[in-house]
């Protein structure tokens, strides 16, 4: 192989290799009441970035805001800039629906579609997106994308079920494997293992870090040891007195959780408030 | 003894007796428990009577319509058309399929409006135009559908000098309208919001989640608002006498004057011979049996589905 052609798929493989985000001025409103106040953090690629706070802090609607799905609220807006790699998905030019192709979200709730089987719920977003796929090409993406979400072995002789008639945590991987079957760069998670049990959550936590091999997450979570435990930057959001949120503090989550700078951080993470 | 438990015994004040435990004692009910219980068993009793009196009315009413109907019913009040007084036999054909032909013709009309003024309603409006449409829908659903008929009569059967199945259609459409986009979007705000997100997460436009998810995720409410509507239009009279005007002839051309069972039921009912009385029970009798296989097709068509599934 010649040195040329190593470096196209080195370049090729880079391109392929998930894209990090960097946020800067966010504010997120809804109607005249601002939820979150000129966020500026970046989210590292092929990293976890945790996001933790006090109920109501505006974390899961920051979350929302990366994938523009905060939009779509009744009276919501967005100020601020958020960048893809290079491009800010903000600009008057992107569709936020290709954007949400691109940066995938699984929910607190676990929300796979109810009317479909297991099967056509990993690919209900190619499906629902008219992509012209053979049999063939849909099994095998069905099966990569379940055992890329640690479902498979658990599924693989009942796909064509009702996704509701898997537990909590199977619904939840399942809704993750929705998501990595259109192969997005950035996952975004909100809360993704509050309604789960402790060991559907360590399930979901080991596949948290099987993932950010090839995407880059950003998780919202209440709980700090999970943050600890899969995260390799935090951020603490808090919202004060103004009601609004902002960031009180972003770093490698080593940091935050033993030696935080800031005295707010530190009172939240030792459990003196929250 | 701990002074929680100490306390409770107090509030309930039980003697404690040789062979009684206290706790015996302390569960049983008193006077206030006693009451509390026969106040129940009233209460529900009551609730019981009220449902046995409405459904009973409803029970009189068809087995009288029964009674009265079936003598009226042979092979020929299914095939033939409506004899003049004095002939033997005769039926009432026309009507019946002029009424499903009419109910027809008003769905195709009315239903894509109305289905899509709920997607309107429920997914896109926002703010004062949306409770504006809202409340002129509710209006119109309130509108007397004799008003409706005059309206028609007005609109089309002056316009095009001839009294049609068509006037007939678009009447029933208005009424079908109303019931139809106020019930589908009550279905479709039941669908839960998480459902939506879980599509647009996914990169799918708007349009296509509402209607490869919502749409499916609600079908079995909204058939039934459908057939809700379209019973309701299958025994509206007052606008077919001002717009079908009835016929007793087979007629399937949009633009002359139809058959349909309520106007016969009328011209039957108001005439003064006992054998077209019967024969416009008879004909009441067909509409509600046309009616209640229609409810029941459909229940059988969604049959153990609940919102969300399919």
């Amino acid at each position: 192989m010649s040195q040329e052609t190593i470096e196209q798929t080195q370049t090729i493989q880079d391109d392929s290799l998930a894209a990090g985000m960097e946020v800067r001025n966010l504010s997120a409103y809804y109607g005249d009441f601002q939820a979150v106040k000129d966020i500026t953090m970046p989210i590292e690629r092929g990293k976890v970035t945790a996001l933790i706070g006090p109920s109501g802090c505006g974390k899961s609607t920051f979350i929302r805001c990366l994938n523009r799905l905060h939009e779509l609220t009744r009276g919501a807006r967005v100020s601020g800039q958020a960048f893809l790699e290079d491009q800010d998905i903000y600009a008057s030019n992107v569709d936020p629906v290709q954007v949400r192709r691109v940066i995938g979200m699984v929910f607190q709730k676990p929300n796979p579609f109810p009317m479909m089987s297991i099967y056509d719920n990993v690919i209900a977003g190619i499906k629902l997106n008219n992509a012209r796929k053979s049999r063939g090409e849909l099994d095998q993406i069905v099966e990569h994308s379940l055992r890329g979400a640690a479902l498979w072995d658990e599924v693989k002789d009942k796909l064509d079920h009702s996704g509701a008639s898997l537990s909590g945590g199977q619904q939840q991987r399942l809704c993750i494997a929705r998501t990595i079957a259109v192969e997005p760069e950035v996952i975004l998670m909100d809360e993704p293992c509050s309604a789960l049990d402790p060991i559907a959550t360590f399930k979901i936590e080991e596949l948290i870090a099987e993932l950010k091999e090839r995407y880059t997450i950003a998780l919202v979570t209440h709980n700090m040891q999970q943050a600890a435990r899969v995260s390799d930057f935090t951020a603490f959001l808090l919202s004060g007195e103004e009601r609004y949120g902002r960031l009180v503090e972003y770093g490698p989550t080593q940091q935050i959780f033993t030696n935080p700078q800031d005295e707010q951080t530190e009172a939240y993470i030792t459990g003196k408030f929250g | 003894m701990q002074s929680g438990n100490e306390t409770a015994a107090q509030l309930a004040t039980p003697k404690a007796s040789p062979g009684v435990s206290r706790h015996a004692i302390l569960l049983q009910g008193d006077s206030r428990y006693r009451f509390r219980k026969a106040f129940s068993g009233i209460m529900a009793a009551a609730v019981a009577a009220c449902t046995v009196f409405g459904v009973t009315i409803l029970w009189i009413i068809l087995g009288y319509v029964l009674v009265r109907g079936l003598p009226a019913l042979d092979l020929a009040f299914f095939t033939e058309r409506p004899m003049p007084y004095g002939e033997v036999g005769g039926g009432v054909a026309p009507a019946i399929l002029g009424s499903l032909y009419l109910i027809a013709v008003a769905c195709v009309i009315g239903l894509p409006l109305a289905v899509l003024a709920a997607i309107y309603l429920s997914e896109y409006s926002h703010g004062r135009f949306g409770d504006a449409v809202r409340f002129v829908i509710d209006l119109l659903a309130g509108l007397p559908s004799i008003v409706v008929g005059v309206f028609v009569w007005t609109l089309i059967v002056i316009n095009t000098g001839s009294f049609s199945g068509l006037a007939g259609a678009v009447a029933l459409a208005i009424i079908m309208i109303p019931i139809v986009a106020r019930t589908v979007e009550a279905i479709l705000n039941l669908v839960p919001n998480s459902m939506r997100e879980a599509s647009l997460a996914l990169g799918v436009p708007m349009w296509k989640t509402i209607l490869r998810v919502v749409l499916p995720a609600a079908k079995s409410g909204i058939i039934t608002g459908v057939v809700l509507a379209m019973a309701r239009a299958g025994g509206e009279t007052a606008p077919l006498l001002m717009t079908t005007l009835g016929n007793s002839f087979f007629n399937f051309d949009l633009m002359q004057p139809m058959a349909a069972l309520p106007v016969q039921i009328y011209n039957y009912a108001v005439a003064p011979y006992a054998d077209w009385h019967t024969k416009a029970w008879g004909s009441a009798l067909v509409l509600i049996a046309l009616i209640g296989a229609l409810s029941l097709l459909t229940r059988w068509a969604v049959r153990g589905q609940k919102l969300g599934e399919s």
